[in-house]
C-alpha cells in the first residue's frame, strides 16, 4: 500500500515559465524564411493539437466561422485531405477548389480567382500550385492568410514541419543529428523545406542522389551533398526517402529504375549497413520497389504513417497561428 | 505590488481544500483531479499527494489546457496565448473530476474547461476547486471548493506563484 502511494506520486514534468513568444506572421510560405525561434513555435505549437486527433470527439471550437479554402492547382491526396481534417478539427468551414473543374479551365487567372474567392469571405488560403512563387503573389492580391501547400519545385513548409516533427518526438535535440535526404532533391520541394528547416534547428543534411538529381544553386544550400549512398548510410540518424517524381523528370536522369533502385533504393540489403535506431521517413506516395523496399517501409524503422498522422497536427497549429497573427493585426 | 499570501500560507489553504474534498465525498472513490494549465496542474498535483497521504486509496491527476476553447480566442492581441497539451492518461467518463484552478474570477476559462471536458468524456460528476476567489465573476460559475475568498478592487490582478515553475512562493496583488 505505501509502495503503490509513493509510486503514485511519480509527478509529471510541470511546464517552466518560459519566456512568452509571440507568432506575427498571417502567411506560411516556406521554412527558409522563418526563425529558429518560430520553427519551434509551430513544432511545440502542434503538440498541443495531436491529441485532439486521438479522442472521441475530435474537434475543438477555435476556428468556428472562420473559412478555409484549398485552392489546388495540382493532385494531392494526403496534403489536401490533411488539411481539410486540419480546418475541420478546429471548427473552419472548408471550400475545396479543384483547378480542374472550375473557371482556371476556362482561362481566370490566378489573381481573378482569388479575388473572387476573397469578395465571398474567405479568412486562410492553402495553395498548391506548380509555379513557384505563386503563394507569395497571392499575398500581394488579396487580404486572407496564404498557406503554401507546395509551389512548384520551391518549398513545401508544412510537410517539412511534419517530418521535422516527426524525427523530434523521437529524438527530441535536433543539434549535430544527421540526415540523408536521399533521391530525386532537384524536383523536390519537400527536400528544400526539409533542409532550411533541419539546418535552423541545428541539424547536418546529407543529400545524396545521382548527380542528374541533385538541384542547382546547392553550393548555396547548407548540406553536404553526396553521390555515394552506402558510403554514409552507417552514421545517418534520419534517412528521408524521396518519392521519384516521374510526372516531373525526364527519361535521361537515370538510366534505369533498377540501377536508380540498386544505388539509392532503401533496400532490406542496404538496412544493414545502417544504424540499428535510424529513422526511415519517405513523404508519400511510395513508389514500393524504386526508392524504397516494402519490408522497410512497413519494417520496424519506418515512421511514414506517423508522418501522416502528424500531419494533421502541425497543419492545425499552422492554421491556428496565422489566425492568431490576424487577431494580432487587428487589435493594434 | 503587495504580498498577500505566502508559501506556508499557500500550503494550509491547499490542506483546507482536501479537507473538504475527503467530507464531501466520503467513499473518495474514482476522484480524477484535474488541473488548469499551468498554474491549477501544480495546484492538482500537490492536493493529489495531500490526498494520497491522507490516505485516500486512489487520486487520478492530469492537466487540461483550456487554450483552443477560450471565447477570447479571436481578441486577444499582444496577449496570445501558448497551445500547450493536454494530458489526462485516465477515463474521465463516470468519474468524479474536480477541476482545479488558482484564482477564480471571471468564470470564463472554467467556462472554457467544461467544454474542453466535454469533448473528452462525461464525467459523473464535474466539480470546481480553487485556491482564491476574489469575486467579479462574469458568467454563472461557483466554486465547490473554496481555499480562500478575498476581496480585490477590479483594476488590481491576483497572481500567484509556485516555485515549481516560478522559482518562487506566494500571492501577489499587482
Amino acid at each position: 500500500m505505501v509502495e503503490k502511494t509513493i509510486e503514485k506520486r511519480s509527478v509529471k514534468t510541470t511546464t517552466k515559465n518560459t519566456p512568452k513568444f509571440i507568432w506575427r506572421r498571417k502567411h506560411l510560405l516556406g521554412l527558409q524564411d522563418l526563425s529558429r525561434e518560430e520553427l519551434i513555435h509551430i513544432l511545440d505549437t502542434a503538440k498541443g493539437f495531436k491529441g485532439i486527433s486521438k479522442r472521441s470527439v475530435k474537434k475543438a471550437p477555435t476556428l468556428r466561422g472562420k473559412v478555409v479554402v484549398n485552392l489546388f492547382f495540382e493532385d494531392s491526396t494526403r496534403t489536401r485531405n490533411s488539411f481539410t481534417l486540419a480546418a475541420s478539427r478546429l471548427s473552419a468551414d472548408v471550400l475545396e477548389f479543384t483547378a480542374k473543374t472550375s473557371s482556371v479551365s476556362k482561362g481566370e487567372t490566378l489573381r481573378d480567382t482569388a479575388r473572387n474567392l476573397e469578395a465571398m469571405g474567405i479568412d486562410i488560403v492553402v495553395i498548391r500550385h506548380s509555379a513557384g512563387g505563386a503563394p507569395h503573389l497571392l499575398t500581394r492580391c488579396i487580404d486572407a492568410c496564404i498557406i503554401n501547400a507546395g509551389d512548384g519545385y520551391h518549398e513545401h513548409p508544412t510537410q517539412g514541419l511534419l517530418d521535422i516533427f516527426s524525427i523530434r518526438e523521437l529524438r527530441p535535440d535536433l543539434s549535430g543529428l544527421k540526415v540523408a535526404i536521399v533521391g530525386d532533391i532537384a524536383h523536390s520541394r519537400v527536400a528544400r523545406s526539409n533542409i532550411w528547416g533541419l539546418h535552423k534547428l541545428g541539424a547536418e543534411v546529407y543529400l545524396v542522389a545521382p548527380p542528374t538529381l541533385m538541384p542547382s544553386g546547392i553550393e548555396k544550400m547548407p548540406v553536404t551533398p553526396c553521390y555515394n549512398f552506402d558510403e554514409i548510410i552507417g552514421q545517418m540518424d534520419v534517412l528521408n526517402m524521396l518519392r521519384v517524381q516521374f510526372e516531373r523528370i525526364g527519361s535521361s536522369v537515370f538510366p534505369s529504375v533498377l540501377e536508380y533502385s540498386r544505388l539509392f533504393g532503401l533496400t532490406v540489403e542496404r538496412m544493414k549497413r545502417a544504424k540499428k535506431d535510424v529513422i526511415v521517413m519517405h513523404p508519400g506516395p511510395l513508389n514500393r520497389g524504386l526508392e524504397i523496399e516494402s519490408e522497410v517501409a512497413d519494417g520496424p524503422n519506418s515512421t511514414i504513417l506517423q508522418q501522416v498522422s502528424n500531419g494533421v497536427a502541425v497543419r492545425m497549429a499552422v492554421l491556428f497561428l496565422v489566425n492568431q497573427a490576424v487577431v494580432l493585426e487587428k487589435k493594434k | 505590488m503587495e504580498v498577500i499570501l505566502k508559501e506556508h500560507q499557500i500550503s494550509q489553504l491547499l490542506e483546507h481544500l482536501a479537507s473538504q474534498i475527503i467530507d464531501t465525498n466520503p467513499d473518495c472513490a474514482s476522484i480524477g483531479l484535474v488541473g488548469i494549465r499551468s498554474r491549477g496542474e501544480i495546484l492538482a498535483q500537490r492536493l493529489q499527494h495531500i490526498l494520497l497521504d491522507r490516505g485516500v486509496p486512489e487520486v487520478e491527476c492530469g492537466a487540461l489546457d483550456t487554450t483552443l476553447y477560450r471565447d477570447d480566442i479571436n481578441q486577444m492581441g499582444t496577449h496570445q496565448p501558448t497551445v500547450q497539451t493536454t494530458d489526462i492518461d485516465f477515463n474521465i467518463d463516470d468519474r468524479v473530476i474536480i477541476l482545479v484552478d488558482d484564482v477564480l474570477n471571471t468564470g470564463r476559462s472554467v467556462r472554457a474547461a467544461l467544454d474542453a471536458l466535454t469533448d473528452l468524456g462525461r464525467p459523473s460528476v464535474i466539480r470546481l476547486a480553487v485556491l482564491l476567489d476574489r469575486g467579479s465573476r462574469e458568467l454563472p460559475i461557483g466554486a465547490d471548493y473554496i481555499g480562500k475568498k478575498i476581496e480585490v478592487p477590479h483594476d488590481k490582478t491576483v497572481q500567484v506563484y509556485l516555485n515549481d515553475m516560478d522559482e518562487r512562493e506566494e500571492v501577489v496583488l499587482e
